[in-house]
């Protein structure tokens, strides 16, 4: 009985084809009232004054709710959700109101009738590198420093035969996953139930019921299916303290929220632009000496959130002197937030770019510079790394590329290169507990564990029929609740690992109490833990990204017909679900590659090409042929399941493979990003 | 989003009664834009006239001319048998617009009246000539890479979105129009204005205005002719630029060409310098490239936070000079 490493259908897939899948919006609700948002019109000053009398007076309006007018909400580290507590604007679309009426066209209509009279400071929303106002966070989001050094960086540049030095950039992303962040909000009998569309329902509520002054049990949040997330619904945003205060406004009454996609670009996070300033030196045969980055971005002034793009250098490769370092400009714009692989999928664009100029520079082949530079240790820590394969994964995808004889050539019209860059992403997980319970020949087991597309409806009962010892079709999984046992978020790729790790844990008492042969209502708990494993390894999964890229030789459009990659991260459970995840993030990275650029314009402080005409994200026609592959990769250390994160290094150095291809086939180097025609334009014959 | 009424007449005169006696009614046709408009606040009929049953789908020949219904959706008319061949630029025109599922509601009377893209005309809280009059030009300054390069004004900059109106200007098309005043045609290359001081109108047609018909002349250069679209991603994208081109070459010497460009002005450009330029020179890059630069001599390309759009004149020149050789080359 072994379902791991199995392809198993999705258990949720027929529901979600179907359309029968309830999402947030959707959950089934008698008399339900629909919340609208007004937002602020400047990006920086106070509501002098607020006129709802001609909302207040349409027929269905049944609420307004204006700052200063609703509940003394607790000050929590979250300071975006301190909504409607005064009048101050902090960023263009701030939350400034919401009318809840009885439909939402009715609720629509009446924003357009509330009038906003403003003063007006001046704001500043300007993102430069050069700024001189940047500042040194205190610490990165995973707790790092800010900060490293080791060795002197600057000699090794002045003394190295081959260096590179050049700043790359990166440009503001937006998560956008397709179903706009919802929820569905009802206040009954002193208690507040949320159906929210969420990454972590345990997370919401335990936040929601701090800001709302509630007790943790007078809060239920349900989630049990979500349109993805990517890091933008990994924490409660201001709308559903919104959709709270509206349910209170109106108890017994439940009310719907959901964004718009402009809405979107605003509300919910966001990915910083990055600037990289990267250094390489390397002596003849390649062995790097020095390797450094100097990150810059940007937060919003009323919440610290730094993208740590230089994280990934300070572990890469083998260099007697490094540095890294974190600058911020804090600005009068909306609030940044986690995306898809935060840190790395930013940070190895620039460095993987250098290696590839540095490469270029030595003449040696780019896979075996990165091969030559492999350290024994994490240069970082000095610990051994728990398990480590790029090596493997840069062998295996150049066979399955087809890397060797890779000369540039023109076909037809088009000029053609390959290009490739390795991904990393760190390996940890969080706390969660699961219950098992048994009656009549059938397991349950409920975790408030949460499925945004990734596949825990599936691979969590595969995780629990092999550890039973059952056939899979015994075992039945609740997530996505918080009447289930508190689970960690799904984020930072430690979803599966961290329930799946507490599903074995409860699995176990549960045989220790009650043995193979369990009476019906036997029931027990398991906990997982951060093990003491993160503290004796360096625990990372790692990836190879080839990129094959055509760029047309009168017009510049460039295409990518072909992404490869291999990774390796551990275990995998479900090479249906697995692929799918590796395939969409290499997707993601192919469209941060290529098209995705949210135009911020700082006259007025907000991203002006806010919806899917003017925010381009690869189409299907982008991403033709996009292979995922792995290496059998077992690690004992890493947690009980041995399983890594799959979530999020499949878009982390797909850009630079691309970027690293188009050079390849054009002769152009382009240092940022999105690589768009007019980049390549120039260089073109 | 505001309440409107919405009524659905039976022909196109009461159509344009109808409108005519409301001044802020609105044609509603495949609504792909339209229907846009109202929930970004962009514009507020109190009256959706509903064309359905005013217009018709019909594709019909009268004497060797080709009549499409101003009701025919993009998609039936890129699939017809005698658009593809003897106007292949259309068909490949449309083809290049939108999305599948748009092309099947657009129509050939909405799709060259589909208004532009610019992010500063669809987002309502910043300035904009075109929408709210005398409130400024924000796209000046601001994000132009989409934005025009030729007969722009100090008042507008934005370029006009449609792939099938630069087909239908290089193959001499011409548009009918039931207004109250009875039937007119106009030359589809005079349908579109440059913006002057009053971008607001985007055409010459006047409230209560209605298309009926799109009317294809008989044109054996036609059939040579092909639509070249670039843009930023492969599909669901609006052009940087495009060129609509028919060429007719003769014993290594071109005897007729037409040639239009979309992406780079508030219309369709009908690039008749470089048609001039073309005529009687033999069928060479440098034929191509100096038709392309004497129609360019005087673009004005703007800055902008993205890097701005002087890349556009570059890109014209090149992509022009690939589908004129292309004609020559490869002729259908």
């Amino acid at each position: 009985m072994n379902t791991i490493g199995q392809d198993i259908p999705r258990r949720d897939g027929h529901a979600k084809v179907t359309g029968t899948a309830t999402y947030a919006y959707e959950t089934p609700a008698d008399n339900a009232a629909y919340c609208a948002l007004l937002q602020a019109t400047i990006a920086k000053g106070q509501v002098t004054e607020i006129d709802i009398t001609d909302a207040l007076a349409l027929p269905g309006v049944l609420t307004i709710l204006t700052p200063g007018d609703v509940q003394k909400l607790t000050p929590v580290e979250n300071t975006e959700l301190h909504v409607l507590q005064d009048n101050e604007i902090a960023y263009r679309g701030q939350i400034i109101g919401a009318v809840i009426a009885d439909t939402s066209d009715i609720a629509r209509h009446a924003v357009e009738l509330v009038h906003f009279t403003y003063h007006v400071d001046e704001h500043d929303s300007a993102y430069s590198p050069d700024r001189d106002d940047l500042y040194t966070p205190d610490k990165l989001v995973t707790g790092a420093p800010a900060d490293t050094s080791t060795g002197d960086v600057d000699a090794a540049m002045r003394t190295a035969t081959h260096t590179v030095d050049h700043v790359y950039s990166t440009a503001t992303n937006h998560n956008n996953p397709m179903e706009p962040h919802a929820t569905t909000a009802l206040w009954q009998d002193d208690t507040l139930i949320l159906w929210d569309s969420t990454q972590g329902v345990h997370a919401v509520r335990t936040t929601l019921a701090e800001v709302l002054d509630l007790r943790p049990d007078q809060v239920r949040v349900i989630c049990p299916y979500v349109g993805g997330g990517f890091g933008a619904k990994g924490e409660p945003h201001a709308p559903v303290v919104i959709a709270a205060l509206a349910a209170r406004a109106l108890p017994g009454r439940p009310i719907r929220l959901a964004l718009t996609r402009a809405q979107m670009f605003v509300l919910v996070g966001y990915r910083t632009p990055t600037t990289q300033h990267t250094r390489v030196a390397a002596d003849d045969t390649g062995r790097l000496t020095a390797i450094a980055i100097a990150a810059t971005g940007q937060t919003a002034r009323i919440r610290e959130y730094v993208e740590h793009a230089g994280a990934a250098t300070r572990m890469m490769y083998a260099a007697p002197n490094r540095a890294t370092s974190h600058r911020v400009a804090a600005l009068d714009v909306a609030v940044p937030t986690w995306m898809r692989a935060p840190g790395e999928c930013p940070g190895m664009f620039g460095p993987e770019v250098a290696i590839d100029e540095l490469a270029d520079a030595l003449g040696i082949d780019p896979i075996d510079l990165r091969v030559a530079n492999e350290p024994d240790v994490d240069p970082e820590s000095g610990n051994p790394f728990s398990s480590r394969n790029l090596v493997a994964c840069l062998r295996q995808g150049a066979d399955r590329f087809g890397w060797a004889d890779r000369a540039p050539r023109r076909d037809g019209d088009w000029l053609v290169g390959t290009g490739v860059a390795a991904a990393v992403f760190p390996a940890f997980t969080m706390r969660a507990t699961a219950a098992i319970r048994y009656d009549q020949g059938r397991y349950t087991v409920e975790i408030g564990a949460a499925d945004l597309g990734t596949g825990a409806w599936t691979v969590l009962p595969q995780i629990a029929a092999d550890a039973l010892e059952v056939p899979l079709d015994q075992v039945d999984v609740g997530i996505g609740d918080t009447s289930y046992p508190y689970a960690s978020t799904a984020g930072g790729s430690t979803g599966t690992a961290t329930w799946g790790s507490a599903v074995l844990a409860a699995v176990e008492t549960f045989r220790d109490k009650f043995g193979t042969d369990p009476n019906d209502g036997d029931e027990a708990e398991g906990t997982h833990d951060q093990g003491p494993f993160n503290e004796q390894y360096a625990t990372y999964a790692f990836g190879a990204q080839f990129a094959e890229v055509r760029v047309h030789a009168d017009t510049a459009e460039i295409r990518v017909p072909r992404l490869l990659g291999v990774f390796a991260a551990g275990r995998i459970i479900n090479p249906r679900t697995a692929r799918s995840q590796f395939i969409g993030g290499m997707t993601m990275g192919l469209s941060m590659a290529l098209h995705e650029n949210s135009e911020l314009d700082p006259r007025f402080g907000h991203v002006m090409n806010h919806d899917f005409a003017g925010y381009h994200i690869a189409s299907c026609a982008d991403a033709t042929d996009v292979r995922a592959f792995w290496i059998d990769e077992e690690d004992p250390h890493v947690n009980p399941l041995g399983a890594k994160g799959i979530g999020e290094i499949g878009i982390v150095g797909t850009a630079a493979a691309i970027v690293n291809a188009a050079h390849h086939a054009t002769g152009v180097r382009v240092r940022d990003l999105p690589l768009t025609l007019d980049k390549l334009l120039p260089g073109l014959p | 989003m505001r309440p409107f009424d919405h009524q659905t007449p039976a022909n196109a005169h009461t159509a344009v009664h109808l409108a005519a006696a409301h001044p802020t009614a609105a044609f509603l046709a495949g609504g792909t834009n339209l229907v846009d408009h109202l929930k970004l606040g962009i514009t507020h009929p109190d009256l959706l006239i509903d064309l359905s049953a005013a217009t018709t789908a019909a594709i019909t020949e009268l004497d060797g001319r080709l009549l499409i219904g101003a009701g025919a959706r993009n998609s039936d008319i890129a699939a017809d048998h005698r658009v593809r061949t003897r106007y292949p630029a259309l068909a490949e025109a449309l083809l290049s617009g939108a999305s599948g599922q748009l092309r099947n509601m657009a129509t050939a009377g909405g799709n060259p009246l589909q208004r532009t893209r610019c992010a500063y005309f669809q987002d309502t809280t910043t300035p904009c000539n075109k929408r709210r009059p005398g409130s400024g030009c924000a796209a000046l300054g601001g994000f132009t890479r989409g934005h025009a390069i030729l007969g722009a004004s100090d008042h507008c900059v934005a370029t006009h979105p449609s792939d099938m109106a630069v087909a239908l200007t290089a193959l001499d098309a011409t548009v009918h129009v039931l207004g109250p005043d009875g039937e007119r045609t106009i030359p589809f290359v005079d349908l579109h204005r440059l913006p002057d001081d009053d971008p607001t109108r985007d055409t010459v047609l006047d409230h209560g205005d209605l298309i009926t018909m799109i009317e294809l002349p008989d044109s054996p250069i036609a059939r040579q002719s092909r639509y070249r679209k670039v843009r930023d991603r492969a599909s669901y994208a609006f052009a940087l630029i495009s060129v609509a081109a028919a060429l007719e070459v003769t014993h290594g010497v071109i005897t007729d060409a037409r040639l239009a460009f979309g992406g780079v002005a508030h219309k369709p450009w009908r690039a008749r310098a470089a048609e001039q330029i073309l005529i009687g020179e033999p069928a060479t890059d440098d034929t191509y490239r100096l038709a392309a630069e004497t129609e360019l001599a005087n673009a004005r390309t703007l800055d902008g936070l993205d890097g701005g759009n002087a890349f556009k004149v570059p890109l014209l020149i090149r992509t022009a000079t690939a589908v004129l050789r292309q004609l020559a080359e490869e002729p259908r």
